[in-house]
């Protein structure tokens, strides 16, 4: 299984989960393993060409997918994978 | 650089004892000028703390007044300045509390007109700021300036922090790490969505700890990586910021070779 980290703008599709596990052997799957159980997700996640949104990272352990594979990334069980938005919040 | 009074010497006795600090460290936080964009919820502990230490030159740019819904997370300001430009009340607070720094507000929004004359004379940028059009702009102009940037930013229970400094050898600017800003109504605004009032505090405080070490040029630095906050889990998170080679602004093949500003109104894009 695979751990996927869900940012806070995201988790009222998760019902609130942090973290959700999926069965994934790259990014690709990951995304459609949410979409399955999370309907809504993928489109915040990606494009309509199915391309990763150039304001959301994806991290398999440490690493920034746009520097491997993209959404072709491989992943292997115990990866940890994290979605990170951009945020712009601090306060004027 | 202008050597240390006693008083001096007695106020930031506590850097001065520490070995990576030192009397000539001391001096080099004294002689350093840094500028906060926002005096907002990661400006004001960050102020704060960076006058604390004596940073000799502090900017604050800030257009807003302080408003009562701040006062949850915006600790330079206080009840009885509700109405007061927040750059100068800000600047009032350092005052009080450290007269060897200099304080110079700008209660005026920034943009592409005037944001390089305003960072032009500072060595290291804070971006506390709430919108993603300023986030560009401040990122860009501080490319083009060859500033290093503290960025800082929060959203309901969780921070992030980085340090770009894409002018120093193979390090990422915020381009990098964000290619592209989202599209307005795509991300709520803390407006909307809250944010705990002491995410701001240790994010904002984060950021100060960055600035006090780039000037030391002690430790490790931030930039390359970023830090993923979470206080509802206690948990820290670092993943790797690399460099993109093809980067619209530091890449080897620039398409942005001067300051763009995008319009976004505050409070769509925005999340403070």
């Amino acid at each position: 299984m695979i751990q996927v980290r869900i940012p806070t703008p995201l988790r009222k599709l998760t019902g609130g989960k942090t973290e959700v596990e999926v069965e994934a052997t790259d990014i690709v799957s990951v995304v459609a393993a949410l979409e399955a159980a999370y309907p809504g997700l993928k489109e915040r996640l990606c494009d309509e060409g199915g391309e990763l949104r150039k304001f959301i990272n994806i991290y398999v352990n440490e690493e920034d997918i746009r520097f491997q594979k993209g959404i072709h990334t491989a992943i292997k069980a115990g990866d940890y994978v994290s979605i990170v938005p951009a945020v712009a919040g601090g306060s004027y | 650089m202008n050597s240390l009074t006693d008083e001096q010497l007695t106020r930031y006795s506590r850097h001065i004892l520490l070995p990576q600090v030192g009397g000539r460290g001391q001096q080099r936080i004294s002689a350093a000028r840094v500028f906060l964009v926002g005096a907002g919820g990661l400006g004001s502990p960050a102020a704060l703390y960076l006058a604390s230490a004596g940073v000799g030159t502090v900017g604050i740019a800030d257009n807003d007044t302080v408003d009562l819904s701040n006062l949850q997370r915006q600790v330079i300001h206080d009840t009885k300045r509700l109405g007061w430009g927040k750059a100068l009340s800000a600047a009032e607070t350092i005052s009080k509390m450290n007269p060897d720094v200099k304080v110079v507000p700008y209660a005026e929004r920034l943009s592409a007109d005037n944001i390089l004359e305003r960072m032009k004379d500072y060595d290291i940028i804070l971006d506390g700021s709430d919108n993603f059009s300023t986030r560009y702009l401040v990122s860009d102009a501080a490319f083009f300036l060859k500033k290093t940037l503290i960025s800082g930013s929060i959203f309901r229970f969780e921070g992030q922090v980085t340090t770009l400094k894409p002018h120093e050898d193979g390090y990422p600017c915020y381009r990098c790490l964000y290619p592209e800003a989202p599209p307005e109504g795509m991300v709520p605004s803390c407006q909307e969505a809250g944010v705990l009032g002491v995410l701001a505090g240790v994010i904002g405080t984060l950021q100060a700890t960055e600035a006090i070490k780039e000037i030391l040029s002690i430790g490790d630095t931030l930039a390359g990586r970023l830090i993923l906050y979470d206080a509802l889990d206690m948990s820290a998170r670092s993943v790797r910021v690399p460099k993109n080679t093809s980067c619209a602004l530091c890449g080897a093949q620039p398409t942005i070779t001067s300051l763009v500003e995008s319009v976004t109104t505050c409070g769509t894009a925005a999340t403070a």
